[in-house]
């Protein structure tokens, strides 16, 4: 039980420290990034994608399997127009304000600013009410 | 050995995150798993017992438990990093980007995280603050799954599985913020500051 959670930990603070000396969860810098002032979030988020690209081309080209020995299929992600650019956009208006997303939440509340919980419950009170609405948004 | 700790104590440069960031969601994959942090406010809905107003919270969330593992060691790792490798607290923002929070009255841009005039235990006892706070949690959490992904999710995750979805959803948050930090905060900061 530990040891099949302890890989998880590991890379989870492995996240935790990268996220916080990139500056990612720095309200600032998600500020400076939708003014267009500096390419470090550019450089951070397209440099990602371009590696994340190669290692799951390469996944597939060599057929590797995951760690419990099982094909690595990932599911894709379900097109719904809609739904990606409303709720989308909505993300993007709480993502500009909070200058925080979900990932970078966890790891402020680990630095001590533990203000930013008061945006954790918000956004998990968010969650509560899109899956009370689901039915009635367009997707 | 000394020198690269000095080095890690240092901010990293992008060309460093990005592709570690790369590599988290990279290992996740090769676990069997996913990159997506906004799946956990699903999961703690469910722990919280939503299931009983939403089908959408009808699943067994200890399948999920390895994703607030990695919250958790995501805290842990902020912990460590915030108060042992780090040399400067401050953070390296243009120039025009402290100009222009200057212009909206914030106090010292740059030198902290986060902003004190949001952030700070003094700052949170202004009610105005708070319901800004609060109302940006709203939107993240709705939007994330109303888009069913965040930031880990659609722009690293899915662009690199080339997932259309992902692109839409992206220019998605791209939209919302720019509308955000460009048409509402010239109304909103002389509000709250």
């Amino acid at each position: 039980m530990l040891k099949k959670y302890f890989k998880f930990l590991a890379v989870g603070f492995f996240f935790g420290v990268l996220l916080v000396k990139s500056e990612i969860i720095s309200w600032y810098r998600i500020f400076e990034m939708f003014n267009f002032q500096a390419f470090h979030m550019y450089g951070i988020i397209g440099s990602a994608i371009a590696i994340g690209m190669i290692g799951l081309i390469v996944f597939k080209k060599y057929k590797v399997n995951d760690i419990n020995g099982n094909p690595i299929n990932i599911p894709d992600k379900e097109h719904r127009f809609k739904a990606g650019i409303f709720g989308g956009a909505i993300f993007g208006l709480g993502w500009g304000l909070a200058g925080a997303c979900p990932g970078p939440m966890y790891v402020l509340m680990g630095t001590g600013a533990l203000t930013i919980s008061i945006v954790l419950i918000g956004s998990i009170i968010g969650t509560f009410i899109y899956g009370l609405l689901r039915s009635k948004l367009p997707h | 050995m000394e020198t690269l700790l000095e080095w890690i104590k240092q901010p990293w440069p992008w060309y460093v995150s990005g592709p570690l960031i790369a590599f988290v969601m990279l290992a996740l994959t090769y676990f069997g798993k996913g990159f997506g942090m906004s799946s956990n406010l699903r999961t703690l809905c469910t722990i919280g017992g939503a299931d009983k107003f939403s089908d959408f919270f009808k699943f067994d969330w200890k399948n999920e438990l390895w994703n607030l593992v990695v919250a958790q060691g995501a805290i842990l790792g902020g912990f460590v990093a915030y108060f042992y490798l780090n040399d400067a607290q401050a953070i390296n923002i243009s120039e025009a980007t402290k100009e222009s929070l200057h212009n909206y009255g914030f106090s010292n841009p740059g030198a902290t995280m986060v902003p004190s005039e949001f952030f700070s235990w003094e700052a949170v006892q202004d009610p105005k603050i708070i319901a800004t706070l609060l109302v940006a949690g709203l939107f993240i959490g709705f939007g994330t799954r109303y888009a069913g992904g965040c930031t880990s999710g659609h722009a690293i995750s899915g662009i690199s599985n080339l997932q259309i979805a992902s692109v839409v959803a992206v220019i998605g948050f791209f939209t919302g913020g720019l509308i955000m930090v460009h048409l509402i905060f010239p109304f909103l900061m002389p509000i709250l500051l």
